[in-house]
């Protein structure tokens, strides 16, 4: 509890510091208006353009609901992944035959494009939800087993020892010992893997879907609209930025402050 | 025999007999015997690599007994490594209080002990909510003492306790450690390779000889703790210093690895 209580005094101060970051922005910004002064509109749109696309795209219902459903694909992806790679990444760490067993399969999986697995979803499971969900799993789970994997790997025998030498108790050992030290492995993979959920939904999505931000993206490139390409793609960053630094970095910053 | 019947009257001690113990097919600990009794220091003293972590192991109930007898009558025991083994997540003050809450003890009530406990070893206000990363070495040793002594064990095991930390908090801690074997019966067993720090402390040395270790000497120190002077101390490393067997001792193990290396 006290945890959450410092996330949100600390929040105030986090936004602060932003500026430095909005300002870079800007920089971009600049340097993109400038690429549009060169190149023209229909290669590259200005910033104004975009936004105002963008606009008008916010006023549609059908942009929201596109939202939802990729946000809801991406999630349903991500939340199997971390289920999955947690659990099953944990139990392998705990074996030595099973962590060097899993190890090639999973530079194996890892070494397989995002966009080969696309092909083999669609002839395995159609244009479809599960199609974009599966693709999304087999991107993001590798690097959450990964994390979870080392955790379980690199818990200490030296602090188990101290931990036995005081007759700690088994539920404390789990709050106090294992949980965090796993947590401080596991919880950076998730980040990575939910980076990895949203690029990935994108581009299955493209391909394998009637519906959804990816699919809208392949509706505006075959108008050739690039204003509205540039608008969906501004979009997509916009709510991975949401995510990642109104949501996952506060918390970051709280439960790894111990970390060096 | 005769030692077993002094420590029936219901003091509590703590003896091995006949302890075995091998590691595979190596034999690190060959029948050692001893008994410590409440309010008596024994310190182990020898090569290094001759099995003292694993007989304070053992002694702990950290490793299992497979071959021979540890009897363990004292009531609560406490641990401080030769690293400090503070865990990373905790600030100096949860790392203190956690031996605390592994005993049950409610979460107010162990703060202020494990306060009270690091103002006692030096430690300042500041120092409890850093994190292990932002401590020095030697602060780090203080919390891990801290986090043994706030229990008030009965029985305290320490391992080269005192390697990193320097002289003058070296000298503050034994004294406490002294005061406390005095007026509150508590035991140690520890494991040291200064043999003036031996001097300083125990009732009973052993050394301890490697391949496998057993137990070549045991040297009585009857002088109380608090009266041991640098003088008798100087005196009692010089008598240590001219037993062959304990020349041997240390000697042989240094031309065996001469051997190895070369």
């Amino acid at each position: 509890m006290n945890a959450i209580t410092n996330i949100l005094k600390e929040f105030p101060r986090y936004l602060w510091s932003g500026w430095g970051a909005i300002a870079s922005l800007f920089l971009f910004l600049a340097v993109w208006d400038l690429g549009n002064q060169i190149n023209g509109s229909l290669t590259l749109p200005s910033p104004k353009e975009t936004f105002i696309a963008l606009w008008q795209l916010m006023q549609t219902a059908q942009l929201w609901q596109d939202v939802q459903i990729t946000v809801e694909r991406a999630l349903w992806g991500f939340l199997i992944s971390l289920v999955l790679g947690t659990f099953l990444g944990m139990l392998a760490g705990n074996f030595v035959t099973a962590s060097m067993m899993s190890r090639p399969i999973i530079t194996l999986i890892m070494g397989v494009p995002p966009i080969a697995w696309i092909v083999l979803a669609l002839i395995w499971f159609g244009m479809s939800d599960e199609s974009v969900i599966f693709t999304v799993v087999i991107a993001a789970f590798p690097i959450v087993f990964v994390g979870a994997l080392q955790g379980a790997r690199t818990l200490e025998g030296d602090l188990n020892d101290m931990a036995n030498s005081f007759q700690t108790p088994l539920w404390m050992k789990l709050t106090d010992v294992y949980f965090p030290h796993m947590f401080s492995y596991v919880f950076p993979a998730w980040i990575s893997a939910l980076g990895m959920s949203w690029k990935v939904v994108v581009m299955a999505e493209l391909l394998s879907t009637p519906d959804g931000i990816g699919a809208s993206l392949a509706v505006a490139r075959s108008h050739f609209d690039s204003a509205a390409a540039m608008a969906l793609v501004v979009i997509m960053v916009i709510i991975l930025l949401l995510i990642e630094y109104l949501l996952l970095e506060p918390i970051k910053r709280e439960v790894e402050q111990w970390r060096s | 025999m005769a030692k077993l019947a002094t420590t029936e009257n219901n003091t509590p001690f703590l003896q091995a007999s006949q302890l075995f113990h091998r590691f595979g097919p190596t034999e690190i600990l060959e029948n050692i015997n001893f008994t410590l009794e409440a309010g008596k220091v024994i310190s182990i003293v020898g090569p290094s690599g001759g099995g003292k972590t694993t007989l304070l192991h053992l002694c702990g109930d950290l490793l299992d007994v497979t071959d021979g007898k540890v009897i363990n009558r004292f009531e609560s025991q406490a641990f401080a490594f030769q690293d400090a083994r503070l865990l990373p997540w905790l600030t100096a003050l949860e790392n203190i209080a956690f031996s605390l809450k592994a005993k049950g003890v409610a979460k107010n009530h162990r703060r202020k002990l494990a306060a009270k406990m690091a103002y006692r070893l030096g430690l300042v206000k500041e120092d409890l909510d850093k994190f292990p990363k932002d401590l020095s070495g030697g602060m780090r040793q203080r919390v891990a003492f801290a986090r043994a002594l706030v229990l008030e064990p009965e029985l305290l095991f320490l391992d080269e306790p005192f390697s990193a930390l320097d002289i003058g908090l070296k000298r503050e801690l034994q004294s406490l450690l002294i005061e406390w074997v005095t007026n509150k019966n508590l035991s140690i067993f520890f494991i040291t390779h200064d043999l003036a720090e031996a001097v300083q402390l125990s009732d009973e040395i052993l050394v301890l000889d490697a391949d496998p270790g057993r137990i070549v000497k045991r040297v009585k120190i009857e002088k109380c703790q608090s009266e041991r002077d640098g003088e008798f101390i100087h005196q009692q490393i010089r008598m240590l210093l001219d037993d062959p067997l304990i020349i041997e001792t240390f000697e042989l193990n240094f031309n065996n690895r001469q051997q190895e290396a070369s």
